[in-house]
């Protein structure tokens, strides 16, 4: 069962070949066996997915489920989920229970979902290898002595090795994208502004966006149906009309301008990768699309950009984190500024601390000029090179990540090495486009590779539209770890 | 001035927006609740939560912004400033910084009858902090975040005062204002309308001298003093050759002086950037019209039309419209009354104002209804009853003793007109004091005045003296 795409569950679902508490129940069995050598889960909580599980098939038997009702998922552990714990991998909220679901949380419940744990992640969000989670590594599913990338990793492993046939994630600078990449599974980051971000605990309030995960485009075009939409409690959210993300996705791609921005097929790509990148763009060019070379000429800015405005941002959104209300507060402290030092120095991880550091001093009085305001500028510059390239193109083409997976520890003492992994996916952010990454191949080791579509603001329907076509051509979103078989 | 010294005053006024819920949560704003009852998820700053605009505030500063003659910003931003104190439950404050809702404008003051108008730097949006409680907790500290994310209006003025009684006049101009258009209740005991004072003080056209912002000013006695101890201090200190230092001192009421709270040195970086969680607030032309729409008749516009349409002085005017309950009730006596503005205005302005401070009750909640304040006005104007028998009668109506012809009646307070009976009167004084006459008829003026005043005596106080005066003068020929 767990083979299956999201579609063909649903199909079964609605046909009554197996009800919501098998499926669940066959998961479930496959994240006890599996997950122990993965670390993909926080938490799972089996008497409350199969609760749900039971009350999508009293509801299916209604013949009131819809395309997602009945189908277990798993939602990353900073997506606030009343009644379970939300701990965004920190041990500052290691016992922090929600009592209210974010929006995406509670559209997806609404449409039937059953929700088996909350994934592993890099603390609050903060990471690409999914190694500075308070609750241990999450290991690749392809590897499992390399990293699944992150900061999404265990939402993007367990999709990958099966224990869940769908997940959600957020990504702020590429935490959807570059562990898709890595694991070899499809995700997608929308437009910003498309998942309301009420719950999702904040990383830097003006990238951050909610996406998803699953085998296929098809599958994440299922999933963002059930998971977008306008909210008014986040102020960021656009009130557009309801989108059918998979309108679009059986219409050919004869006609399709397909941009390649000449910078990101530089030195700085990994042969492997490049190759298999390559190797997409001439099938969506058999398929009768157009590749057109573009430019996007403060391509190398964009790291440097990002690493001073989401530290900014992330300085003061933690900063509720004090150990007064709720969260982690120190046993033994002194005064009140003994309590806040305490609290945070114990319940934030070195990577959170560097980012704070850094977020603080770009604010800082005779600082923000050259720092946070030249950051700003610069991003505006960055959103303009996109629309220039977007006038001479539909949708954009590149690789997701610059390489396989590394192994773990290898780049974790080298923040900079480090943060170049989201070389190719956080201008995408800085601008707010949407982007998304399907498998293209495997390079190194044996290792999947990702390729990154990158649409124009909600234009995610034509994004998963060439996904899907290329999907239809290919199969290594097929392809499977040998964890993902028993 | 104190000798040779000139005070220089700015205000900083944080008026609490009469909204019924919180500026980014639908939380009761309501004053009193049980600690921590009136706080919602986003007051609290739990997790993932997202603060939302409400509307009511912006269409509130938009009214301020009409009612001082500002430029109310089409588009303006929402800042973080970022400090940690355990009554912030994010951190960080949602304030406006760089772009404010509200520039300039003014207020118009009056003090001892001259005018000044007071011009005003900015005023913006921002919530208020909770409230930590150090008693009652053994040596720990209490956290009560009802008051978190109130609305608040901060109107800062230019350095544009000069004494503590213009500061007064200000303050109170303001409190009036921001009641008048009905943005801000302004109880100051609860703390919907605080004000900081900047005070500095230089020799006259010299350069502004370092200033100290004065915290706690949380009623008008208390600004007053304040003010005087703040500036006093300063010049005892340069004279006796020190030096003010830049810090802010907190009003002690109970020592009657200032002292400080936290220097310059101190002064935190609040590392503002814009709240990527708010987009900029758009505000449109159609959305001010509509607030233009529903603003009352503005004090000062009501102030040239009691001068124009009813003749009144300008220090009668100003006064009238200190207050819009006052002017309110001015306005329904003379309509009431048909007319005789000035003696209207005589009437609130004195019996009734001495009244109100004696009651401490506003206009609106009287004890006389301006129809008989009118009524009153009319017999007085009709010759029924003397100045001295109205005072009388208004004392009356104050305690409640029914209406005016009643108590006139009741009390014998009618003045004789008749001016058979006054000549009767008249003849008998004539009589009874040959003296008199004779030191009249002798050049004697003052001689006059004693006939009046013995013809009243015969009437025991109901005659109506201009006619009284009128009979001497004919039977003394």
């Amino acid at each position: 069962m767990h083979d299956k795409s999201l579609s063909a569950l649903a199909a079964g679902l609605a046909a009554r070949d197996f009800s919501s508490v098998e499926l669940t129940g066959h998961f479930l069995d496959r994240i006890a066996r599996h997950d122990g050598a993965l670390n993909s889960f926080i938490t799972v909580d089996a008497d409350k997915a199969l609760a749900a599980a039971r009350a999508a098939d009293a509801r299916l038997a209604r013949g009131e489920g819809g395309p997602l009702t009945g189908i277990p998922i798993a939602h990353k552990d900073l997506f606030c989920t009343k009644g379970w714990k939300t701990t965004c991998g920190s041990r500052m909220l290691a016992d922090w229970v929600a009592p209210y679901d974010a929006h995406a949380v509670e559209r997806l419940a609404a449409a039937g979902t059953v929700l088996v744990g909350k994934t592993n992640m890099d603390e609050f969000a903060m990471g690409s290898s999914n190694e500075s989670s308070h609750f241990g590594p999450v290991r690749n599913p392809w590897d499992t002595a390399r990293v699944p990338g992150g900061s999404s990793g265990g939402s993007a492993a367990a999709v990958a090795a099966r224990l869940v046939p769908a997940a959600t994630g957020t990504d702020t600078g590429g935490s959807i994208r570059q562990p898709a990449s890595l694991c070899g599974v499809s995700g997608i980051r929308p437009t910003y502004g498309a998942v309301s971000r009420y719950g999702m605990v904040a990383f830097a309030s003006s990238l951050d966006q909610g996406g998803a995960f699953g085998e296929s485009a098809e599958d994440l075009a299922l999933v963002m149906n059930g998971m977008a939409g306008f909210d008014p409690r986040d102020s960021t959210s656009v009130d557009r009309p309801a989108e059918d993300y998979a309108r679009d996705l059986a219409r050919p791609l004869a006609g399709l301008r397909v941009g390649l921005p000449k910078e990101y097929f530089s030195a700085d790509l990994a042969p492997d990768v490049a190759a298999c990148v390559v190797g997409a763009v001439e099938e969506l060019r058999r398929q009768g699309a157009t590749p057109v070379e573009v430019s996007l000429p403060n391509q190398a800015l964009a790291v440097p950009v990002y690493y001073v405005i989401a530290p900014a941002e992330a300085s003061s959104n933690l900063s509720r984190f004090d150990g007064v209300r709720y969260g982690h507060r120190a046993a033994d402290y002194g005064d009140l500024n003994d309590l806040y030092r305490k609290s945070r120095a114990e319940g934030f991880g070195a990577e959170v601390q560097r980012r704070i550091l850094v977020g603080t001093y770009v604010l800082s009085h005779g600082y923000y000029d050259a720092y946070y305001l030249q950051a700003q500028k610069v991003r505006r510059l960055i959103a303009a090179d996109f629309a220039t390239a977007f006038e001479s193109c539909d949708v954009i083409a590149g690789p997701a990540a610059p390489s396989v997976a590394f192994p773990l520890g290898e780049k974790s003492s080298d923040p900079v090495r480090m943060y170049l992994e989201d070389l190719y996916t956080i201008s995408v952010n800085l601008a707010g486009l949407p982007g998304l990454s399907v498998p293209c191949g495997f390079g190194d080791h044996g290792l999947p590779v990702g390729l990154q579509l990158i649409g124009n603001y909600f234009d995610e329907a034509r994004m998963l539209r060439v996904a899907h076509q290329y999907q239809l051509a290919t199969d290594w979103h097929r392809r499977r770890p040998a964890l993902a078989e028993g | 001035m104190h000798g040779d010294w000139e005070i220089v005053i700015g205000f900083e006024t944080h008026a609490q927006l009469s909204t019924v819920s919180k500026i980014f949560s639908g939380a009761a704003t309501a004053f009193g609740a049980g600690p921590n009852t009136q706080a919602s998820a986003v007051d609290l700053a739990l997790p993932g939560v997202l603060p939302v605009l409400n509307r009511g505030a912006v269409e509130r500063a938009i009214r301020f912004g009409l009612a001082v003659g500002g430029t109310i910003a089409a588009r303006s931003v929402f800042a973080r400033k970022n400090y940690f104190y355990p009554d912030l439950p994010k951190g960080y404050q949602i304030s406006q910084y760089e772009l404010p809702v509200v520039t300039g404008g003014e207020v118009l003051i009056a003090v001892d009858g001259v005018e000044k108008r007071i011009r005003l730097t900015r005023a913006h949006l921002e919530e208020d902090a909770g409230k930590s409680l150090h008693e009652d907790f053994h040596g720990m500290t209490g956290i009560d975040l009802n008051r978190a994310g109130t609305p608040l209006l901060e109107i800062v003025t230019e350095p544009d005062l000069r004494s503590s009684k213009e500061a007064v006049a200000y303050a109170k101009a303001l409190h009036s204002l921001v009641r008048w258009i009905g943005i801000c209740d302004g109880n100051m005991q609860e703390g919907s309308f605080r004000c900081d004072a900047n005070v500095s003080v230089r020799r006259p056209g010299g350069p502004l001298g370092t200033r100290c912002e004065i915290k706690n000013l949380n009623s008008f006695r208390f600004l007053e003093k304040a003010i005087d101890y703040e500036a006093r201090r300063q010049v005892e200190l340069i004279e006796d050759g020190g030096r003010v230092v830049q810090e802010t001192r907190l009003w002690d009421p109970q020592r009657g002086e200032t002292r400080p709270m936290r220097s310059k040195e101190d002064a935190q970086d609040y590392r503002y950037f814009p709240d990527p969680d708010l987009l900029p607030l758009a505000i449109t032309p159609a959305d001010i019209e509509r607030e233009r729409a529903g603003l009352p008749e503005l004090p000062g516009a009501l102030r040239e039309r009691l001068m124009r349409e009813h003749g009144l002085p300008a220090t009668d005017a100003t006064t009238l419209t200190a207050s819009k309950a006052l002017a309110d009730y001015f306005l329904a006596v003379v309509a009431a009354a048909g007319g005789e503005s000035k003696a209207c205005a005589n009437w609130v302005l004195g019996e009734f104002s001495a009244l109100l401070n004696r009651l401490e009750v506003e206009a609106d909640a009287a004890p006389v209804a301006p129809g008989a304040l009118a009524m009153l006005v009319k017999r007085v104007a009709d010759g029924t009853i003397s100045g001295k028998g109205a005072k009388e009668v208004f004392a009356a109506l104050a305690a409640g003793e029914g209406a005016v012809d009643a108590i006139i009646e009741a009390r014998g307070l009618k003045q004789v007109s008749d001016s058979g009976a006054i000549e009767v009167i008249v003849d008998e004084v004539l009589a009874a004091n040959p003296k008199l006459v004779e030191d009249y008829r002798g050049g004697k003026e003052k001689a006059f005045n004693a006939l009046v005043g013995q013809a009243m005596k015969a009437s025991k106080g109901k005659a109506n003296p201009a006619q009284v005066n009128e009979v001497l003068k004919k039977k003394l020929g």
